[in-house]
């Protein structure tokens, strides 16, 4: 091996190992510093007070019972139609075409940027239906956005249900939603259960499509309907507001630690999902 | 019998609809996305003038004679992604190698793990790092008065977009036809030349779709470059404070009104064209990809 060689063989393999202890690096900064910034600032009493400028009081409350609703209503709504039109796409569509194009509009609703969803939210819901700013309004619009993630994740997983199954089933004259019903979507739990969870994380983390939707209310409603015809700001909203607007930096650190243990626990739970729940075939 | 046979044949055809409603949403979605983005976004660069509006290179919105010239928006959002992308890709590419050839197991789990998390964090955290660790340290760094700046938001770009890259080339590295490599190998190449001259190129419309995935990300990522690039509607310069397409919209949005109003929306028709060819393009890759393999 000549000396030019030599190097690129050594060289490379070096960069590549700095290249991953790099990635891995920054995630270890960036964890590391928001918990140990954050932690030490979270107490009960800022987990569970109302936020108030007069009575100079910092809570963070509002925010979370905010978030709790937002995820709520948005897996309400966005479960049963993203698991349908990924049941649609595999069991009962049989255009070709027609399924190339709802695969093409699912890639480009993940790929369309937050902040526009949140001016069609605030067009559409806000003001063409006349809902205004509240949770309503914010929840409808992250269904919108977190589609894809459900019907991708359920897609791959109703993939792998082997066709013998549906074909022993058809033999037995079993007609096609008993099919889906009982052996489709028991079989592909998994999938279903891993989306939601991914979804849950989006919609913990978003904040660019809340903003003009659900606002940034920093109310605690006194009803679960007050709450939802009301604007509310959540976690993420409310670490921009704090921060940004406010130059609040230790609230701001406190909100971003419950924000990472929450991101933490959910990808732990997705992991757990898809690989406890998924049947061996 | 016959009677039930008519209820199972109802709810039949009864889910069957169900099921094309459901199948149907994504399809309306993109469609009521895309009209209201033209009804909101036309009629203020009709007023404005496409050129004005286009290649105008002041942005003076609350001015008493306001201008409405969103060139440096763009610019910005380009040199923006462009920065990003020049970082971040060698980083990506480097880690996805790692992953899908040169870990040990144990390893390469760890570094998986990772790379999903940091798609996991919130653009909040990473924007309220970027303000309080990063734009003091460039500051710092360049003898700036104020570290927010083109320069921190390319930095946080850059990490924001490593995960789209990585996972995206590691599928497709992965995707490469062992045949190839044992090739090569046989052919006396060594373990690095081949990863790096066989399987990397084998790979490429795999990894440039990650590429693209990265720069829409890039593109569209409003929040946290919004608390780092300091916000004024500059010709963009490293060290100079910038606007993006998204920031200019989401920081003028909450009380703007009449023309500047519409014509914040006429930006997001522009910020929506970008990601539209650049979904068009990424579908091209990936279909072309799959059909010249092999």
């Amino acid at each position: 091996m000549n000396t030019k060689r030599k190097a690129y063989n050594c060289i490379l393999p070096a960069l590549v190992f700095l290249g991953a202890g790099l990635t891995v690096l920054l995630l270890v900064i960036i964890i590391g510093f928001v918990l140990f910034k954050g932690i030490p600032e979270l107490s009960w009493s800022l987990l569970t007070s109302v936020p108030s400028v007069i009575r100079k009081v910092d809570g963070i409350l509002p925010y979370i019972v905010n978030t709790l609703y937002v995820v709520l209503l948005s897996i309400l709504i966005v479960l049963p139609l993203g698991v349908g039109a990924a049941v649609y796409l595999t069991e009962y569509a049989k255009n070709r075409r027609l399924i190339g194009i709802i695969e093409f509009t699912t890639e480009i609703l993940a790929g369309i940027p937050s902040i526009i969803y949140g001016l069609v939210g605030m067009l559409v819901f806000n003001q063409k239906l006349g809902l205004g700013g509240c949770l309503i309004s914010g929840s409808l619009t992250l269904v919108i956005m977190t589609l894809p993630t459900i019907i991708r994740t359920t897609e791959e997983s109703l993939k792998t249900v082997p066709q013998s199954y549906r074909e022993g089933a058809l033999g037995l004259g079993a007609a096609k939603w008993h099919i889906v019903r009982t052996l489709v979507l028991p079989c592909s739990l998994d999938g279903i259960v891993t989306g939601c969870i991914l979804a849950i994380g989006r919609i913990v983390g978003e904040s660019a499509a809340l903003l003009f939707t659900a606002g940034c209310g920093k109310v605690l409603a006194q009803s679960v309907w007050r709450a939802y015809t009301s604007s509310g700001a959540t976690l993420s909203v409310a670490l921009y507001m704090t921060v940004f607007e406010e130059g609040n930096f230790d609230v701001g650190y406190a909100i971003a630690a419950v924000l990472m243990v929450l991101v933490l626990v959910l990808n732990l739970l997705a992991k757990f999902s898809s690989k406890k729940l998924k049947r061996k075939f | 019998m016959k009677k039930a046979k008519r209820a199972k044949g109802f709810v039949e055809t009864f889910m069957n609809g169900v099921f094309f409603v459901a199948g149907m949403t994504a399809i309306f979605c993109v469609l009521l996305i895309t009209v209201y983005m033209f009804i909101a976004g036309l009629p203020a660069i009709r007023q404005i003038g496409l050129k004005d509006f286009l290649l105008g290179q002041v942005w003076a919105s609350t001015a008493a004679e306001p201008q409405y010239g969103i060139l440096p928006f763009i610019l910005t959002s380009f040199f923006g992604t462009l920065g990003a992308v020049i970082l971040g890709v060698p980083v990506g590419l480097l880690t996805s190698v790692f992953l899908s050839k040169m870990a040990p197991a144990r390893l390469g789990k760890l570094v998986n793990s990772a790379v999903e998390l940091l798609a996991g964090i919130p653009s909040v955290v990473y924007g309220l790092i970027g303000m309080t660790v990063l734009v003091p340290l460039v500051a710092s760094l360049f003898g700036l008065p104020s570290g927010a700046c083109l320069l921190a938001a390319i930095l946080v770009l850059m990490v924001m977009i490593l995960p789209s890259i990585v996972s995206v080339s590691v599928t497709a590295l992965n995707a490469v036809p062992p045949e190839y490599e044992e090739a090569s190998l046989a052919l006396g190449a060594t373990k690095t030349e081949t990863y790096f001259k066989v399987s990397i190129p084998a790979a490429r419309s795999g990894i440039a779709a990650g590429v693209v995935l990265g720069i829409g990300r890039a593109m569209g990522e409003a929040m946290a470059v919004m608390m780092v690039a300091g916000n004024v509607a500059n010709m963009p310069g490293l060290f100079k404070s910038v606007r993006f397409l998204t920031t200019a919209i989401a920081s003028e949005m909450s009380y703007a009104s009449g023309l500047q109003r519409q014509a914040l929306f006429s930006i997001a028709l522009v910020l929506f064209v970008f990601i539209m060819l650049l979904n068009a393009f990424l579908n091209r890759v990936l279909k072309g990809g799959s059909q010249d393999e092999h």
